[in-house]
């Protein structure tokens, strides 16, 4: 085909390649800048994180394989390496798989318990008229916005042993003084229950406003026709709205069982209330009771807090990746 | 790190004005063709129903906040007493006083200094942060460059990673660097923890603005920055206030990091309020002034909350909301 070429032709073809070219490179610088320029806003945040998540975590993981105590701090000695024995220990020598199986266990009612009731909350508020739905939607915004501690405080003096409300209200409701002076925060199990008390009051409206957003998607179209084909109530719901709650509920789901592994404030403050904390310990408070000092030990159990963790948030960060279609 | 609410992107709208809008359109031809020709007997018993349900979870919500206050309000051998008053009727105004001037303990914090700390922290944090955060939300929301979804990944992980899992780790460092118990290693620590999510929010709202009109500004006659500066960055406003709010609520309630950080007379005030509500400095614990204090610190959060109402859960879940 060449050969055929006019010599205009080919010099015009050369003219064209030689500016195909020239936009290429030129592209490619733009992209060379760009990238530059992006990093350099990047930087400080890149710098901050990396100073302060990246390298305490990556000296985690290498201290949890040492015997680094605080006396190897003082003295400036370097730490032997111990393989996986803190590990081992913590998984055969120490209340950590007690604790484990608690914070799991506390996680799962905790969930269930804020998923429903939030879910329900919020087929509610659809239901309201302008003024009631105003109403609640203020209530649940004051439970939302208590500070965790703050919370904890008053729920514990609610619960008080002596002057609680709940004691007297008991008693009003019984006609008896069986509940004079009954510790609420004693018993790991009623611990518990108060503590599940606190956190779902406060976890419900996360969940009770995002699904009432959700709710708000579904197209009135669409319930209307399914009225007409004579679906009803639960039926409606299960089979019409759940479909369009299923994306948001999943992310909810994912934020509340991190959410609810993480809990400190609330078990700390209700343990200095009077509760036994080595019966009642999660894993937040039972890192944090171990103290300063052992800190290829405590290393071990952050390390284990943190892999736990990344192993349940990574179905948020797939879905968020992909819902964002990044 | 990060408390409860860790919020994640962009304008979702689920506020009590917003989000009423929607669903009674979409529920205003429904009832119009259905439930009017319900028998208006059952109507009327479900609508009580359905309203005695929604006061019990109102009274459910506030009761502990109007508590809180009630108590605040009520002199303490009503407080101390077997029989609970439910109003404030011999009002007293001293807790307020006793909490703001008392020491948790000799040589420890009262609330004024508290609140300086935790001011300084948080006001330190917000405007660090918004700074960082802005900057890097910017490139991954409006350059193309390798590694932007590799940074976007790590923020989104970095956002799940308890900084409590690596708390002595964390503690060892700031030892290190001469920062204990200093406000400045706590602030550091803070900055650390807020700034993913801060990121991540940021992100939504400049994404949320569209390029085309930083370019249609260009055409004018705009320089690129000067495009950004004039015309994308006012419409990003709302979200910075937005954001600046998610990052002041989470820094000004944090507590275990400045449990383990902070001592004496450098207790922020969750950690004053922790002190504060077992010491027994004047005898017994002082349960009005700790009321007192605990009302105090709730209502700034409070009063941002009622604010921000709208964007609070949107983001978390905007990709899925969008649906």
């Amino acid at each position: 085909m060449s050969a055929t070429l006019t010599p205009t032709e080919r010099d015009s073809r050369r003219a064209a390649t030689e500016l195909e070219q020239h936009v290429v490179r030129r592209e490619r610088a733009k992209r060379r800048r760009d990238a530059r320029g992006a990093w350099t806003l990047l930087s400080p945040s890149v710098i901050i994180l990396g100073v302060m998540v990246g390298y305490p975590a990556v000296l985690m993981v290498i201290q949890s394989f040492t015997d680094y105590t605080v006396r190897n701090k003082v003295q400036g000695t370097l730490p032997d390496f111990v393989g996986f024995q803190n590990y081992i220990d913590l998984f055969t020598k120490s209340d950590f798989p007690a604790v484990l199986t608690r914070s799991l266990l506390l996680m799962a009612v905790l969930t269930a318990l804020i998923l429903c009731f939030g879910v329900l909350v919020a087929v509610l508020m659809t239901r309201l008229s302008k003024m009631w739905r105003i109403l609640v939607s203020v209530g649940l915004l004051l439970a939302w916005a208590m500070p965790p501690l703050t919370a904890t405080v008053v729920w514990g003096w609610i619960f008080d042993t002596q002057y609680g409300v709940v004691n007297w209200v008991l008693n009003a409701i019984t006609g008896t003084s069986d509940w004079t002076n009954h510790p609420w925060l004693l018993e790991p199990l009623s611990f518990f229950f108060v503590l599940t008390i606190i956190i779902v009051w406060q976890g419900v409206p996360f969940v009770a406003f995002t699904t009432y957003a959700a709710l708000g998607q579904v197209p009135g179209e669409v319930l209307e026709a399914s009225s007409l084909d004579g679906a009803t109530g639960w039926n409606r719901f299960r089979l019409v709205v759940f479909p369009y709650l299923r994306s948001v509920l999943t992310v909810v789901l994912v934020l509340q069982i991190i959410w609810n592994l993480r809990i400190f404030t609330q078990v700390y403050a209700l343990q200095s209330r009077g509760g036994i904390a080595a019966e009642t310990n999660v894993l937040g408070t039972y890192l944090f009771r171990q103290g300063v000092g052992e800190f290829g030990a405590t290393a071990a159990i952050g390390v284990v807090m943190v892999i736990l963790l990344l192993i349940l948030s990574w179905g948020y960060v797939r879905t968020t990746l992909k819902e964002e279609e990044l | 790190m990060s408390t409860q609410v860790t919020p994640g992107s962009q304008l979702g709208t689920v506020g009590v004005e917003e989000t009423l809008g929607e669903v009674g359109r979409a529920k205003t031809p429904r009832r119009g063709s259905i439930d009017a020709r319900r028998p208006s007997g059952r109507r009327v018993a479900t609508r009580t129903l359905l309203n005695l349900a929604a006061l019990f979870v109102f009274l459910l919500s506030v009761f502990p906040v109007y508590w809180m206050v009630n108590l605040s309000l009520t002199p303490n051998p009503k407080i101390i007493s077997r029989s609970p008053s439910f109003f404030p009727l011999d009002l007293t105004f001293g807790h307020y006083a006793t909490a703001w001037n008392r020491e948790a303990a000799p040589g420890q914090t009262d609330f004024q200094h508290a609140l300086i700390s935790s001011m300084t922290v948080t006001a330190g944090v917000l405007v660090v942060t918004l700074l960082f955060a802005f900057l890097a939300s910017v490139a991954v929301a409006r350059f193309h460059f390798k590694g932007r979804r590799g940074f976007i990944v790590s923020v989104l992980i970095v956002q799940m990673i308890p900084g409590e899992a690596m708390m002595f780790t964390i503690y060892g460092m700031i030892d290190d660097w001469r920062l204990m118990n200093t406000l400045l290693g706590l602030g550091i620590v803070y900055t650390a923890a807020v700034i993913p999510f801060t990121i991540w929010t940021l992100r939504g709202f400049v994404a949320g603005v569209p390029a085309d009109l930083e370019e249609a500004a260009m055409i004018d006659g705009c320089t690129k920055s000067q495009a950004f500066w004039k015309v994308t960055f006012p419409l990003l406003a709302p979200g910075l206030v937005a954001t600046g709010i998610f990052a002041f609520i989470q820094s000004w309630n944090e507590f275990t990091m400045a449990l383990l950080l902070m001592k004496g007379y450098n207790l922020t005030l969750p950690t004053w309020l922790n002190a504060f509500q077992s010491s027994t400095a004047a005898g017994a614990v002082d349960w009005g002034a700790v009321m007192a204090g605990s009302t105090m610190i709730a209502v700034p959060v409070m009063v941002f909350f009622l604010i921000v109402q709208g964007r609070m859960t949107g983001g978390l879940v905007s990709g899925a909301v969008k649906g």
